[in-house]
Order: structure tokens, then C-alpha cells, then sequence
């Protein structure tokens, strides 16, 4: 599957179906992270429920603490 | 050709001779002075703001000079604070302008005095929970707060503005239980100066009276990648800090981290206010990483850590041994956990 994230074109393996994948595949599970699908901000009780699907369009944004 | 100082800047429209003069009676407090800090407060003094307060715990070192652009070698054999190294070089950056350093540990006591008289803060802090403190006094004086920063090549931005936007509450509900921070992953300067350019740009549009966009932006230097997000629908109405009965949760001292000298160990023990329940096994790894010699067992990881030895406990807990300063415990302990 190929999705657009953070502007950049991106091949996601099959294993990856919602957005809670999709964190599990990026390591930030348990982070604070702040994602829009499709131009809509996905709400954190239902990442699991928010599937993902081919050519959609993903804003990820994780929040670090440096300075 | 206008050659005055703010000729280039007066010549840019959306700034004009009339949003200089709102420079020049303006007051922004930056919280740190670290990179992010440095990079910012170099920039609202050329640019003209009236007064700039500059507030920081620490003292400048070797390992800050890769980055932290006000500061030279002879501060570090010096071993000045920050503030007071910033407010030097700034000084001579622009001696029309004011400049205020402080030498403080910024907390949920000291922080509302800090934050009156200022029309904008910018975030430079290292840790979260200085945001948060800070955030939540921003809040309640209805005074912007432009939340920056990165580590390694990433950075983050968000201009906060009491009333309009969501603030730095709404976007993260709890203290994050660890943190990757410029001591355990590094960072470049590049990023710096990439989040400081928006945060000014922030703070000249909001100081001269033009319109912001309520986006939280991150970018990847290195990686060449960006992503933006308009974050109004998250602004919480029940959020405890700018909801509709707010309680300032940060700065009430229960909820404070506490530093507390033992007595005779030459240790201070940091317990943090909120349950923040850290991962000893990702701890240590990258203590190891950091080549850090590393003991970890079911309860508790401990390390050598420059001239230190630290002992982290699950929910948060630490002893930094070798030093009574709690100033410079606090400054440790977030350097590793953030």
C-alpha cells in the first residue's frame, strides 16, 4: 500500500491496517502524537477502528521536548 | 536609500514603520536559553523588540557551542550562567534595546511574576513540563505563548493563543513518560535555526498586529520532510488550563516536581509531582548507547553520567549523587528523561 505521509509518497507493508499500525510501525506507540487522515484529525480512542487504505493522505506529528 | 537600522524591515509591508513601533514598546520573555533560546532572542533584538527577558538555570559548557549561538569559549572557562553570557552578547548585538537576563529555575511558583508585563513568551525550554508550566500561565494572563522544539534533525512549532487556539494543554493531555532529548539522541543546529525562524515569524506577526494559523507544524531536516496540521478542533472546553473552569493544574505545587538535598550524601532526589511511569529497559539502553556504564535490575536503573552517578526509579523517581545543587539535579534529570 502506498500513502502519502507528511508529503512524501510512502510503501507501507500489508501488515499495517489503521492507524494504530501504522504508530507500531513508526516506533511512536505511546507517544504523543497527533495525526490527521484525509484532512481530518483522527481521534485517539479509535485509532484502532481507523483503517487505512491505499493513496490516502496522512499528517503525523509527534511531539519532543528538546530545546 | 534609508539606510537607518529597521530600513529592511520597515521596507517589508505587513511590518511597515507601524509594526516597528510595536516592536520597539513590545516585551517578550524567551524561556531558556539554550539553542532554541539563543537563535530566538538574537533574532527579536536585531529585529528591534523593545525588551527582551531571557530566563535559564544553567551555565554554559563545551558541548553547548556547536549550537547555542550567543555564547563563546571564554564564557565557558568562565562558567557563566546562560542568562547572564545571553544578556552580554546581546547587549552588544543592540545596545537601543533592553535585555533582562535571569538566572532561575522556572517553576509553578516563580513562573506567574516571570510571565507579567511580557505581550508574547517563546518557548525554549528542554522539557515538557516547563512548557506545561508555562502554558498554563500564559493562559491565564492571556499572554501568547509560541511553543517550539526539536531534537536531532526534527522540530515542532505551535503559536498558542489564549482565547483563539487550543492550548499546549489541549494538544498534549499528559506528561509524556519519556523522552528522547539532545543529551541521549543529539541534535543539529540546522533544526534550530529552522523551528526559531517560525517561532519569530510567529512572534513578529502576532507583535505587529497580523493574522496566525492555528497549525501545529513538524519538520525533519535531515529527512527533507514536513507535515502541518490546523489543530483548532482540538481545543478542549473541559481542558483544565484554558477550558471553561480552569484550575492551572501546573502550577499548583502538589503537582510540581520536587528536588530535595539529602542530607550528607552530597544526592539530590527529584520526585516528580504527576505519575509519570518510566521504562527502565528503554532507559538503560540508551544510557548504554550513550556509553554510560549501566546497572539495571526489575526496580531501578542507575549510571554514571558525566561527573554523576544517577539512580532512576519506575514511577519517575531519581537520585542524582555527587551534587547538593537542586538546581543542577533538576537540570540533569532532564537532560535524560526530558
Amino acid at each position: 500500500m502506498t500513502i502519502q505521509l507528511n508529503g512524501l509518497q510512502v510503501e507501507l507493508p500489508e501488515s499495517v491496517r489503521n492507524v494504530e499500525d501504522l504508530l507500531k510501525h513508526y516506533q511512536l506507540e505511546g507517544r504523543i502524537v497527533i495525526i490527521e487522515l484525509n484532512h481530518e484529525i483522527a481521534d485517539k480512542s479509535k485509532y484502532t477502528e481507523l483503517s487505512i487504505a491505499d493513496g490516502d493522505k496522512v499528517e503525523m506529528i509527534h511531539f519532543v521536548g528538546g530545546g | 536609500m534609508n539606510t537607518s537600522r529597521y530600513s529592511r524591515q520597515e521596507l517589508f509591508p505587513p511590518i511597515g514603520a507601524a509594526g516597528q513601533a510595536k516592536l520597539k514598546d513590545a516585551r517578550v520573555l524567551v524561556v531558556g536559553a539554550g539553542a532554541l533560546g539563543t537563535s530566538s532572542a538574537e533574532m527579536l533584538v536585531r529585529a528591534g523588540v523593545g525588551h527582551v527577558t531571557m530566563v535559564d538555570r544553567d551555565y554554559v559548557e563545551w558541548s553547548n557551542l556547536q549550537r547555542q549561538q550567543l555564547y563563546t569559549e571564554t564564557d565557558v572557562k568562565n562558567k557563566l550562567p546562560k542568562a547572564i553570557a545571553a544578556q552580554n552578547r546581546l547587549m552588544e548585538v543592540n545596545s537601543e534595546v533592553e535585555i533582562t537576563g535571569i538566572v532561575l529555575d522556572v517553576n509553578g511558583t516563580n513562573v506567574e511574576e516571570l510571565v507579567q508585563n511580557h505581550h508574547l513568551i517563546l518557548d525554549a525550554a528542554d522539557n515538557f513540563e516547563t512548557r506545561l508550566i508555562v502554558n498554563d500561565a500564559a493562559v491565564q494572563y492571556g499572554i501568547p505563548f509560541v511553543f517550539g522544539a526539536c531534537v536531532a534533525s526534527y522540530g515542532m512549532t505551535f503559536p498558542m493563543i489564549p482565547g483563539k487556539t487550543p492550548c499546549l494543554h489541549c494538544l498534549i493531555n499528559h506528561l509524556p513518560s519519556q523522552n528522547q532529548t539532545c543529551d541521549t539522541v543529539g541534535v543539529i543546529s540546522p533544526i534550530v535555526q529552522l523551528v526559531t525562524a517560525y517561532q519569530v515569524t510567529s512572534a513578529l506577526k502576532i507583535l505587529t498586529g497580523n493574522e496566525i494559523t492555528p497549525s501545529l507544524q513538524s519538520f525533519d531536516i535531515w529527512k527533507n520532510e514536513q507535515a502541518e496540521i490546523n489543530v483548532s478542533a482540538l481545543k478542549n472546553k473541559d481542558c483544565p488550563t484554558c477550558g471553561s473552569n480552569p484550575t492551572y493544574p501546573f502550577l499548583a505545587y502538589e503537582n510540581q516536581t520536587k528536588a530535595a538535598v539529602l542530607c550528607g550524601r552530597n544526592t539530590v532526589q527529584i520526585r516528580p509531582g504527576l505519575e509519570r511511569e518510566i521504562s527502565l529497559q528503554q532507559l538503560a539502553q540508551r544510557l548504554k548507547e550513550l556509553g554510560s556504564e549501566v546497572v539495571l535490575n526489575p526496580y531501578l536503573v542507575s549510571c554514571t553520567f558525566e561527573d554523576f552517578r544517577l539512580v532512576f526509579f519506575k514511577d519517575g523517581r531519581a537520585l542524582i549523587h555527587g551534587t547538593s545543587d537542586t538546581g543542577q539535579a533538576r537540570a540533569i534529570y532532564n537532560r535524560i528523561i526530558g
